[in-house]
């Protein structure tokens, strides 16, 4: 038991000791392509959600829009570690991971859009995009509701047999959730390997964590489970990427879960629609983290001082990233939406498999 | 063919298709080493040991959540509820998660998981373990409800439900594990959304599911011994998909329809039903479609009213009596 923790506390103590997080092991194996292409997906992320809420606010979007313009460094970081056998899930702000794991900014508008081509087929929307096909599972709506799919994902690669890790993000408002904490104590018991990740951008919704969570050190919660879990800064890639690689090292090597929080800041409100984001903070607060924490920035000065990335270049992945974004929303526009007989298909396996369906001559839909 | 227990049916089910398919795996709480509580797994922990017989912690909404994320990885767990009146603890995992995952994704992530375990009263243990929530999931477009009468059709249709590709309830009845039917040695399955003519007749439709069906197959006897009347007893095996053609095919050949459930009759099953009939089957009617449900309350604890709660033999008769007169 004491093993467990110290493996936890050992690693905090090596965090701490790295000059720059960029000269640890698992950064310094990276080449400026690889460290150029990080830059591009954070950028990609950004400008992404800058254009999607300019639809949002045309009216081509409806319903919630959770943007995660802030914590880009997260998801780039933890999917830049993702092997073959790697998987992750997570919740309703879901955009970066989706198009960190490689989605098409096409797919990803269109589904915003409600049309045929997004990747859901218009029937998810913005909280549920989903790639299978790149280990991504979702895009899901209620909070801590994925933490124990996410467990799920790593039950069953241990169960065949696959060395691999699930990765399942969830929000500092997830952690005060029942199914969270009986998910923390399953998957301890039963040595799965799955990493947390809280992504802590402070508010759960529009209450603080002062406010919402009686111990404010989220990964402690760990402890009271017999769990392994380390903290660290989200404003920069490399130590994301620094600590996620310890967390998914050894969840793959020892079949072992490990609760993480990085600590972010979302500039947005909780959604589009909470446009009074800040009544709960200070104006001094975003600039701040803005100005001087921006993922974006952090990057950027990190590259262009080591010589990776100059001027020209950062200009260049701006213009072009904006010009992906565009083109998607141009894209998800003109897309045609869903027939309607499409509303009923998905729902049940055998109505999609025409054979099965004929076969087993079952009946779901018939009009009464 | 041997004479078994409904319960032993089930277990039969179980052994087969995990022997069959090395994904199947039982979880749940007590399902192991305890041997399950109602003992439907009894023995299989000895046999097939630790992985694939798996006890949970008494946390529903974890494991059942759990089940769902393993299975789009390729895993079909058969989830044991103790109660199904456990599934409100997991209702997130089961009606947010199991139901629309599939239409969320766009067909892209498939939940083949079962979760099963008894769902009825009758039992006299009190409202919050006697619930009959049949109608509540089969509202839930993406799940599928099965609730065999008998443990013919309970190793058949848990088969079917093991191999299927969405999720399944399966709703077991406590009273009646214990009592036996034929079953066949050799293997066989029963499709999902085929009901079953317990016993043809010419003067009424009556219409059930589960342990209601067995007790309409009783009342039937009784009003063709005393009151020489001829009903016809569907079974309807699934709720969801539900077998229309059937009903529809009996009320027209008798002319009337009393339905016999144990929910409560609010928005329950038989309202659908009845809906169902009127629409497609007006003409047909010689009399209004008659219901015989719960009583509409919470489950009773005192065993005398308990059992008046449920439908019964009487209250079936009675109802029949009033929809031929």
């Amino acid at each position: 038991m004491a093993t467990k923790k110290k493996t936890a506390k050992t690693a905090k103590k090596t965090t701490k000791k790295a000059k720059t997080f960029l000269q640890a092991p698992i950064n310094k194996k990276l080449s400026a392509e690889e460290k150029i292409e990080l830059y591009r997906t954070i950028v990609g992320i950004r400008r992404f959600e800058e254009r999607s809420l300019r639809a949002y606010n045309q009216g081509k979007i409806g319903g919630f829009l959770h943007l995660y313009i802030g914590q880009e460094a997260v998801a780039t970081g933890v999917v830049s570690l993702m092997e073959e056998n790697d998987h992750i899930i997570t919740a309703y702000r879901d955009h970066g991971h989706a198009l960190a794991v490689g989605m098409s900014m096409n797919e990803c508008m269109a589904e915003m859009y409600g049309k045929h081509t997004g990747c859901s087929k218009g029937k998810g929307g913005s909280m549920h995009f989903f790639a299978p096909d790149k280990n991504y599972w979702g895009g899901h709506g209620i909070v801590a509701g994925q933490t124990p799919l996410g467990a799920g994902l790593a039950y069953a690669l241990k169960y065949k047999g696959v060395k691999g890790c699930a990765v399942c993000f969830l929000g500092d408002g997830a952690v005060n959730q029942g199914a969270f904490m009986e998910t923390l104590n399953l998957v301890s018991l039963w040595d799965i390997p799955v990493v947390f990740v809280i992504e802590n951008n402070g508010y759960s919704m529009g209450t603080s964590l002062k406010r919402s969570s009686a111990e404010e050190n989220l990964a402690h919660r760990a402890d009271g489970f017999d769990m392994a879990w380390e903290v660290c800064d989200g404003h920069d890639v490399f130590e994301v990427r620094e600590v996620a690689d310890r967390a998914m090292t050894r969840a793959r090597e020892e079949h072992k879960p490990f609760l993480l929080e990085i600590r972010t800041y979302r500039y947005r409100g909780h959604s589009v629609a909470d446009a009074n984001h800040e009544k709960y903070r200070t104006k001094e607060e975003i600039e701040d983290y803005k100005k001087n924490k921006d993922p974006i920035n952090v990057l950027k000065q990190q590259l262009i001082k080591e010589g990776t990335l100059d001027e020209d270049l950062v200009k260049q992945i701006d213009k072009e990233k904006k010009e992906e974004a565009d083109a998607a929303a141009q894209f998800a526009d003109e897309s045609p939406v869903a027939p309607r007989e499409e509303i009923q298909t998905d729902v049940y396996w055998e109505v999609d498999n025409d054979t099965e369906g004929k076969l087993k001559g079952t009946y779901f839909f018939n009009d009464v | 063919m041997a004479l078994i227990t409904y319960r032993e049916a089930i277990k039969q089910a179980l052994a087969e298709e995990i022997e069959r398919d090395e994904n199947v795996v039982i979880m749940g709480e007590e399902v192991a080493q305890y041997n399950g509580a109602y003992k439907v797994t009894e023995g299989l922990w000895d046999k097939y040991g630790d992985k694939r017989l798996v006890d949970t912690p008494i946390s529903e909404a974890a494991f059942s959540g759990l089940a769902i994320g393993a299975s789009a990885l390729g895993i079909r767990p058969v989830v044991e509820l103790m109660f199904m009146s456990f599934s409100y603890v997991a209702i997130d995992q089961l009606f947010n998660n199991a139901s629309f995952c599939r239409y969320m994704s766009g067909g892209l992530m498939n939940v083949p998981i079962v979760v099963r375990g008894p769902a009825n009263g009758g039992t006299n243990v009190g409202a919050t373990h006697s619930h009959t929530p049949e109608n509540m999931v089969a509202n839930h477009p993406g799940l599928k409800v099965v609730c065999p009468s008998n443990a013919y059709d309970a190793k058949g249709l848990m088969k079917t439900a093991i191999r299927d590709n969405d999720p399944v309830f399966v709703m077991e009845n406590t009273l009646l594990y214990g009592e036996k039917w034929e079953v066949p040695e050799e293997e066989y399955t029963i499709d999902l959304g085929v009901a079953n003519v317990l016993k043809e007749g010419s003067d009424v439709t009556i219409v059930s599911h589960g342990r209601c069906a067995m007790i309409s197959l009783s009342a039937a006897k009784i009003l063709k011994e005393k009151h020489g009347i001829d009903a016809e007893v569907v079974d309807l095996r699934s709720i969801r998909p539900l077998d229309e053609e059937t009903i529809l095919n009996s009320v027209k050949k008798t002319n009337r329809a009393v339905l016999v459930e144990e929910n409560k009759p609010f928005c329950g099953v038989d309202a659908q039903i009845s809906h169902m009939i009127q629409y497609k089957a007006f003409d047909y009617l010689d009399a209004p479609i008659h219901r015989v449900s719960a009583v509409d309350a919470p489950q009773i604890y005192a065993k005398d009213l308990e059992n008046w709660q449920i439908p019964n033999e009487e209250r079936i008769i009675e109802s029949v009596l009033k929809c031929v007169s």
